[in-house]
């Protein structure tokens, strides 16, 4: 999962870990920066997403909110055009309904809107994905909803590794950033990750610019791409596959926006079939876009295609219903030799 | 005087005091429904321990606790008329049974069987609201709805339930607002338990009391203690009352601040010690409604050793019975996921239902499952 340069570094961090070390990090160098939230001081952010920082940074620049996410989330933006760097958490991203008029018409657009005159240079964090029984209104990635809307730029980490370098530059980032983190990767004690997100990552400070995918594994049978979670379940799908001798390309998307289509289409050049694995609904979503974009760019270079994402259902809150909708690494693994057949 | 002109100097609404004694005007229950009242919150409590200790086995699912909070929501639910209704929060599941929804389905909701967010036809419950204070707008709009269908006149009124926290989202305002605007027959009724998981309420408004704000609507709003039944009780059943049957000039809609503890965690997935200090816990233990109501009755001759006995026995096994029936409920079906996202099914879902049928017939069920 990591190249040698990485292994050199010899300390490995979870994601979660990796995420407040950026964090704390920008705020040491810079003194506009701060972190608002529900439950990010005392809690340490209830998906472990502030450990610590109350206690380095105190309660001026770690704050708790009064449940109201109109309001702070729109006192970020205010903020970010007063010239700070707010870093502000909406706790579960299903909760982005109550405030979505801030996040999509007022910090994606008040660039645009001023002409340029203001920029919203700010963060919201918020916690994604499902696989731990939490039901509909908990369990949602939504990547497409945000990646959808014009003016904010949209990230997925999947490795520690990625979280810090993605986590860093969206700070430092002149536009708004919605940093999307899959609570299953955090490495949280209640909710074990997979072995993969854990990786070695560097004590100082580097970046991860927006916009270009990596290549967890390649292969060239077949490319499969995706993000978040999922970039594990593929890889695991990958090592099975590759005992029936198909060599899988996994491509890990990092960031939706902006998105980078030239990888994968270089990709799908040398395989010529495409398998685009998802968290979320399957209509209207990533799946639809990249595949679009491929058949848009190169039709001649596709041969085979398939999509695995959740139906277009709310996320079940039953063990073994949820474990239905939401696609697994034998789900994968399928649609990957449906394409290759 | 009615309680909800009460000037909000005297302090909140108080008919018991900690020790069970008489400190204000005993609501007229019969001895029957005294000792169902008291039925009902050892029945919640109960439920409670053993719901939480379930969830520690691994037989269910998340679990918000409700203990502590036993005397607001029994003796609210208890001032209801049976035509109206009940709008509540993930946490109102004691205010729940007391409208007739069947314990099996709070556990099977818990469990992650969709089937418990069925609510009975008759019990005029709405769905919990897990997005915090969405369920007010509704409330309003419930209510709202009514007063359309009868010309203006309502014999019906709809209290809706939600926690301190709450009162910060712009849900709240703007449900209340409308509430005052359209004079609607509501009741809010706010669970103030003191904390919204790890933030107290101090940190949450910077308002002397939550029942103020209800100044700014234009209506009536009431501090009571939440944490003493019969005060729940007698403010509830006032301003349903009101709601129903105002006075010239009255405006329907009142706003409840009832001041209480959650004993236990926000959730099972929650960890109190971070965030509070075991004294204060102890402190309000020692507000306890159950052991304070039970005081009052003995005293009143309603309640001896005897019938206590006989509750706390019926409680065990009408919880035990409602365990045993959710657990051998045979699991749902994985295709009925598909059956209620649209009143009727559209060709897309069936599409789709279709497809993953076929999906489980060629590959089998555990394929599906990951952990
Ligand atoms: C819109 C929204 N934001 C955040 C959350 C996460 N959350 C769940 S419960 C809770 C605290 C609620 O506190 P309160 O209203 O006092 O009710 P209580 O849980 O104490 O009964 C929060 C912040 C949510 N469910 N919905
Ligand atoms: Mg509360």
């Amino acid at each position: 999962m990591s190249t040698p340069e990485q292994e050199a570094v010899g300390r490995t961090a979870t994601m979660s870990d990796a995420m407040v070390e950026a964090v704390a990090h920008e705020m040491r160098a810079d003194e506009e920066v701060f972190y608002m939230g529900e439950d990010v001081a005392d809690y340490g952010g209830i998906f472990d997403s502030t450990t610590g920082l109350l206690d380095e940074f105190g309660r001026d620049r770690v704050m708790d909110v009064p449940i109201s996410e109109t309001a702070y989330l729109g006192a970020a933006v205010g903020a970010a055009q007063a010239g700070m760097r707010p870093i502000a958490e909406l706790m579960f991203v299903d909760f982005f309904g109550v405030a979505m008029d801030q996040i999509y018409n007022q910090m994606a657009k008040n660039t645009y809107m001023s002409g340029g005159s203001f920029s919203v240079p700010m963060v919201l964090t918020t916690a994604v994905g499902g696989t731990y029984n939490d039901a509909a209104q908990h369990s949602q990635t939504l990547y497409g909803t945000f990646a959808h809307l014009p003016g904010m730029k949209v990230v997925a980490p999947s490795t520690a590794y990625d979280a810090k370098g993605l986590m860093h530059n969206a700070i430092r980032d002149d536009d708004p950033v919605v940093y999307m983190f899959h609570k299953r990767l955090m490495g949280i004690g209640w909710l074990p990750a997979p072995d993969g997100p854990k990786t070695p990552v560097p004590k100082e400070d580097y970046t991860i610019p927006f916009g270009k995918a990596d290549v967890k594994r390649e292969g060239d049978d077949v490319t499969v791409v995706t993000l978040g979670l999922h970039v594990h379940r593929a890889l695991e799908a990958a090592e099975m596959l590759a005992d029936e001798g198909i060599e899988t390309e996994v491509i890990d998307l990092r960031t939706l926006k902006p998105l980078d289509r030239e990888t994968v289409l270089e990709s799908v050049r040398k395989t010529g079939r495409l398998v685009v694995v998802d968290e979320d609904y399957r209509s209207y979503g990533v799946t639809g876009e990249i595949i679009s974009s491929v058949a848009e760019a190169d039709l001649d270079s596709l041969e085979a295609v398939e999509r695995v994402a959740v139906p277009d259902v709310p996320i079940p809150y039953s063990r073994p219903m949820e474990d239905a909708v939401i696609p697994g690494t034998d789900d994968v693994a399928e649609a990957v030799r449906s394409v290759g057949e | 005087m009615s309680t909800l002109e009460r000037d909000p100097d005297d302090g909140m609404v108080q008919v018991i005091d900690e020790e069970g004694g008489v400190v204000g005007d005993v609501p007229d229950l019969s001895e029957d429904e005294f000792v169902a009242m008291y039925r009902h919150m050892k029945l919640a409590r109960h439920f409670d321990e053993r719901a939480v200790s379930l969830q520690r086995q691994g037989r269910m699912g998340t679990y918000p606790p409700l203990s502590g909070q036993e005397g607001a929501q029994v003796g609210s639910a208890m001032a209801l008329a049976e035509d109206d209704w009940m709008v509540p929060s993930y946490r109102e599941h004691g205010a729940a049974m007391v409208r007739g929804l069947p314990l099996k389905e709070t556990l099977l909701y818990w469990m992650g069987d969709e089937r418990g967010s069925h609510i009975p036809e008759d019990a005029n419950i709405f769905t919990p609201a897990v997005p915090i204070a969405s369920q007010i707008p509704h409330a309003t709009g419930m209510a709202w709805a009514d007063k359309l269908k009868h010309d203006g006149e309502t014999d019906r009124a709809f209290i809706c339930y939600f926690g301190d926290g709450a009162t910060s989202e712009g849900d709240f305002h703007e449900g209340l607002n409308f509430a005052g605007v359209f004079d609607t027959p509501n009741v809010f009724f706010c669970n103030n338990n003191q904390w919204a998981i790890s933030v107290p309420r101090e940190r949450q408004t910077a308002s002397e009391t939550l029942a103020q704000k209800a100044v700014a609507y234009g209506f009536e709003g009431v501090q009571i203690d939440g944490m003493d039944p019969l005060a729940v009780y007698k403010a509830t059943a006032e301003a349903l009352e009101k709601a129903k049957n105002p006075d010239e000039g009255e405006r329907r809609p009142t706003l409840i601040e009832a001041v209480q503890y959650r004993f236990g965690a926000h959730t099972t997935a929650d960890d109190p010690s971070v965030y509070r200090e075991d004294d204060e816990v102890e402190q309000w233990k020692a507000k306890d409604p159950i052991p304070r109501l039970e005081r009052f009755l003995r005293g009143q001759g309603v309640l001896d050793d005897d019938r206590v006995a006989e509750v706390e026995e019926s409680v065990r096994e009408e919880v035990a019975d409602a365990i045993d029936a959710a657990e051998s409920t045979v699991r749902p079906d994985p295709e009925s996921m598909f059956e209620h996202v649209f009143a009727e099914q559209t060709p897309e879902i069936r599409r789709q239902a279709e497809e993953f049928a076929q999906l489980r017939e060629r590959h089998g069920d555990e394929a599906f499952v990951e952990e």
